[in-house]
């Protein structure tokens, strides 16, 4: 080892980091003289002696305070750059211009996303004892071919065994929301309300308060009822509600609460009243199925657990339980999980949830990737024209570095320029936020059932925000422009290889190309899946049919018909239980020869199947000629298959057996392509029922007539003749379809919305491009012309370069977007569009015919000039 | 009034200083009085001192030249100031007053 005779360096650094600059030059050399002192007693403890000796001398009196005076400095050289800024600026409006509105229209998105993201992260987070209450999730696995499906509901089971048998709950609550719909009356008035049965616990889990009433009690007794304060006001105004009785049909419920209104901000949604879980118990006492360890699918549960419990220890508590009951089960398994109640939404996707309020991480981080890239983009127009006019500004630097400004100085001067233009482009972003807010609320995240709230709360984010985006935006020219060397600027210019930003601005113009490609595309390629899905054959008539919901109305359906049926322009009156192909679904299970298969159906009439021009591929409809008690069914050819019939002929007259009451059904048609759901789910075995006057809940109207609004107007009437309570509810099946695709529909929209921002944000960054090709290179242009070049060549020869980027980014996006549609979006298509020369092709020529213009308007403009104008002063 | 009067180890300090002449800095101070004293004074503790005493304007510091044991870096010399001059003259005057108060038969036996 050699001597090094002086202690390590890294002691050196702590003692003139801390010490007053005064003091250290002799602190530090006595420190020196006492090390060389200690040295004969060895190094390692000399250097030892030393370390500590540092220690110990940071005192207050060493320790060097702020340098204010070079704060000051600080101070004056900011309001230098502001005012260099600010010149600079508003000399060059145009550029300014494109920057600004730029970036602001991108940014109007960022500012969108963060009261989204906001909003999302607030959610349930206003309760009390948020940390300790969890809802409890299933899993549903199907044993046969594995698949597993995550619930947000539970089984009644699990939510009364964790109240009575698990220890460490403080409080389990039971809650449901299919059941609690209803019209309410109160005197003259007749509302209708919609809320949950829940248990007596809500009160304690959740903290939203009783105004009036008893916490504890108000949601024991059977028929118990509480009202939120909207709901209340409704029916009583500003009277206090408690006491008083609300009848639904034969029922009436005592009104034992009067609680607040839920915050938007809960997964429990928007609701009108609790009712007690117990009412439901007693409602329902009937079905056997209801305390089933698999009854999975309707109820909800939460737990308060105790202040010092684990949720592990609950957890291995329902696992216990679970390998119990799943014990010989062959089908399916159920097991229970736990989330923080913070985590119930935004989720992951889970199916069954309490409310419409839910919203999957999933589609917000998409959200966020697009916003990401826009942003992006827009903050690279920044950075190409700033680099590409970094000629203008090296005199500047060169002074500034003369006159002493390190790389440092010159360097955050520009990026505080780049901050400057971002926080003016935020104002005109929060312009443009209020603006797009309520079409975002409206088109994007209407089904989640999010509202955003600007509070004062975000402006340090946005601020942020700018500042973040001022950076990503200046650190690029910063770099190039305060690398410049004094010397080389103010000596020859010309030999200032300022174009060595070339190739990354081309990559930069690519990019942001190639991003306003992708996204018209795949708005194009949306649209076309959308309007396919649309009209494809769902193998039954939708077109001219309407259909009338009479469900919850308590109407007497065969009145509604006899007034309906009068009508000269309904050809056909058919009735069923549900709308297939809207998304709505109900199953069902069918014997034959002792075989039992899950399937899909439908409960309809006769006429039904005539209206809708089912396909049969053999047999035909309810031909009704059956004297005994035995229905009839049309099957299609999933369950053909699964029965084990080889040919439909062979099904046609055969009996099978209905549900778990055995109901007989003689197969009177066979159907082929009869699509239930739609068309991101595979088809389904599906059955048609003959309903026998149980279950209608929809009458089918087959309508023919050259002036629709006046037939309505008699529908109306003719609904209004039997009920005058409830509104005419009537909707078009092609229509109703058409809703299910919505989300594809939006999509589409959003595309193209993002792709037009895209698009303008690249076509001004373009712009500023050609405008300033243009001044640096009209000297040239000039002299050609002077030559005899003629405008075509001047603008072919401008144009070139151009065109090499645009194809370059054509080249890049139309595989990019092939592959994201083939490979990830279209896939859940069980038929979709293929993709070809149509879905990519007007996307592409849109943004070629505006890209080109933008060029050849600055080139025609420069090719035009007279050029002794231009050169006669040289 | 706090700092008209000198606690006991800046008196020996300045003292120190004094008698060091051309040569008082924090190293041969705190050498000085461990040779004279046989006090074993801690670097960390004479520099806080004579930083104090500095700022109450008793001594007065002046970088001297570079040298090689100390990495290449300055001392810094102390001198007394005239307040200090004064701050050890009047402490000097207090202790004779006493002493000459104090009756020979007290110490007799010591000395």
């Amino acid at each position: 080892m050699s001597k090094r005779n002086r202690p390590p360096k890294w002691m050196d650094w702590i003692i003139e980091f801390y010490c007053h600059p005064d003091l250290l030059e002799d602190l530090q050399g006595d420190l020196h003289e006492y090390y060389s002192r200690n040295t004969p007693k060895g190094q390692l403890k000399a250097d030892f002696i030393f370390f500590l000796d540092v220690l110990k001398f940071c005192r207050p009196y060493t320790i060097q305070k702020p340098k204010i005076l070079g704060q000051m400095t600080f101070f004056n050289l900011l309001t230098n750059y502001l005012k260099t800024s600010v010149r600079n600026l508003s000399r060059n409006k145009l550029f300014t211009g494109i920057n600004i509105v730029g970036l602001s229209v991108a940014m109007s998105i960022g500012i969108l996303m963060i009261t989204y993201i906001g909003q999302l992260l607030s959610f349930d987070g206003f309760h009390d004892n948020k940390e300790r209450i969890y809802k409890v999730y299933s899993r549903y696995t199907d044993l046969e071919d594995g698949t597993k499906m995550d619930l947000a509901s539970t089984s009644v089971y699990i939510g009364d065994k964790l109240k009575e048998e698990c220890p460490g709950i403080a409080e389990s609550l039971l809650m449901t929301g299919g059941w609690a719909q209803d019209d309410f009356t109160f005197g003259e008035k007749t509302l209708s309300l919609d809320g949950y049965n829940s248990s007596d616990a809500f009160f304690d889990v959740f903290s939203i308060d009783l105004i009036s009433g008893s916490p504890e009690t108000a949601l024991v007794e059977p028929y118990s009822i509480v009202l939120t304060e909207t709901s209340a006001k409704k029916f009583f105004n500003d009277e206090n509600p408690v006491g008083k009785t609300l009848k639904s049909g034969e029922d009436s419920y005592q009104i034992t609460g009067l609680m607040q209104d839920p915050p938007p901000n809960t997964h429990l949604g928007e609701f009108d009243m609790l009712i007690s879980f117990s009412t439901l118990r007693i409602k329902e006492k009937d079905n056997k199925k209801l305390n089933d360890w698999n009854y999975i699918w309707s109820f909800h549960t939460y737990v308060l657990l105790d202040q010092n419990t684990t949720i592990e220890s609950v957890q291995a508590f329902v696992d216990q339980l679970a390998s119990k009951e799943n014990d010989g089960e062959k089908y399916q398994a159920i097991n229970h999980y736990f989330k923080n109640i913070s985590d119930v939404t935004p989720g992951k996707g889970e199916n069954n949830n309490l409310s419409g309020v839910y919203v999957n991480w999933e589609d917000v981080n998409k959200l966020i990737v697009l916003t990401i890239v826009i942003l992006i983009s827009s903050c690279f127009n920044y950075t190409n024209l700033s680099i590409a006019r970094s000629l203008r500004r090296a005199k500047e630097v060169g002074i500034r570095k003369v006159v002493g400004a390190k790389y440092s100085q010159v360097f955050s001067q520009f990026i505080f320029e780049a901050i400057l233009i971002s926080l003016l482009s935020l104002l005109f972003a929060f312009g443009l936020y209020l603006l797009i807010k309520p079409g975002f609320e409206q088109e994007v995240i209407d089904s989640e059932g999010v509202k955003l709230f600007f509070t004062p709360s975000f402006v340090p984010y946005l601020l942020l925000f700018a500042v973040l985006i001022g950076v990503v935006a200046g650190i690029a020219p910063a770099m190039v422009l305060s690398k410049l060397k004094a010397i080389s600027i103010l000596g020859d210019l010309t030999k200032v290889k300022l174009f060595k930003g070339m190739t990354l601005r081309k990559v930069l113009v690519v990019f942001q190309f190639a991003v306003s490609m992708i996204l018209i595309i795949s708005s194009t390629i949306s649209y076309r899946q959308y309007v396919f899905s649309i009209n494809h054959d769902m193998g039954f008539r939708t077109e001219n049919i309407l259909n009338v919901s009479i469900y919850g109305t308590g109407v007497d359906y065969k009145m509604v018909r006899t007034e309906f049926e009068k009508i000269p322009e309904v050809k056909g009156v058919g009735t069923c239980m549900m709308i297939p192909g809207t998304r709505s679904m109900y199953g069902g299970e069918i014997k034959y020869n002792g075989d039992s298969i899950d399937i899909f159906m439908n409960k309809v009439d006769g006429a039904y199947l005539e209206i809708h021009d089912i396909e049969y591929l053999t047999g035909g409809g309810f031909n009704l000629t059956r004297k005994d008690s035995i229905g009839y069914v049309v099957i299609d050819e999933k369950i053909r298959e699964k029965l084990g019939f080889k040919t439909p002929e062979e099904a046609i007259g055969e009996i099978v057996e209905y549900g778990s009451s055995g109901w007989k059904l003689e197969v009177s048609g066979v159907m082929d392509g009869y699509e239930y759901t739609d068309l991101q789910n595979p088809l389904n075995p599906t059955a048609l029922i003959q309903n026998y006057d149980e279950r209608v809940y929809h009458i089918n109207l087959l309508l023919e007539s050259a002036d629709m609004i006046s037939t309505m107007d008699k529908l109306e009437s003719a609904w209004r003749s039997v009920d005058e309570v409830h509104p005419f509810k009537a909707e078009f099946y092609d229509v109703q379809v058409q809703d299910s695709y919505a989300e594809y529909k939006t999509m589409f929209g959003l595309f193209l919305f993002l792709a037009s921002l895209a698009i303008l944000i690249s076509t001004l960054g373009l712009l500023g491009i050609a405008v300033f090709t243009m001044e640096t290179r009209i000297k040239e242009i000039s002299i050609r012309k002077v030559l005899g070049a003629t405008e075509g060549n001047l603008i072919a020869l401008l144009t070139k370069s151009f065109i090499v980027i645009l194809s370059i980014s054509a080249a890049i996006a139309i595989p990019a977007s092939y592959f994201l549609f083939d490979r990830y979006v279209l896939v859940d298509f069980r038929e979709r569009i293929s993709l070809g020369f149509f879905e990519f092709a007007p996307g592409i020529v849109v943004i070629l015919l505006i890209a080109i213009l933008t060029v050849t308007w600055q080139t025609l403009k420069a090719a035009s000039t007279n050029p002794s104008e231009m050169l006669r002063n040289e | 009034m706090k700092g008209t009067n000198l606690g006991e180890f800046e008196e020996v300090v300045l003292l120190t200083i004094a008698s060091l002449m051309e040569e008082a800095y924090s190293v041969n101070i705190v050498d000085e009085i461990a040779k004279v004293t046989g006090r074993k004074t801690k670097l960390g503790v004479v520099h806080a001192v004579l930083n104090r005493l500095e700022k109450k304007g008793l001594i007065a510091s002046e970088l001297g030249e570079p040298t090689k044991e100390r990495g290449g870096r300055r001392k810094r010399f102390f001198s007394i100031s005239h307040a200090g001059k004064v701050a050890l003259w009047k402490s000097k005057e207090q202790r004779d007053r006493l002493w000459g108060n104090i009756p020979e038969l007290v110490f007799k036996g010591i000395g």
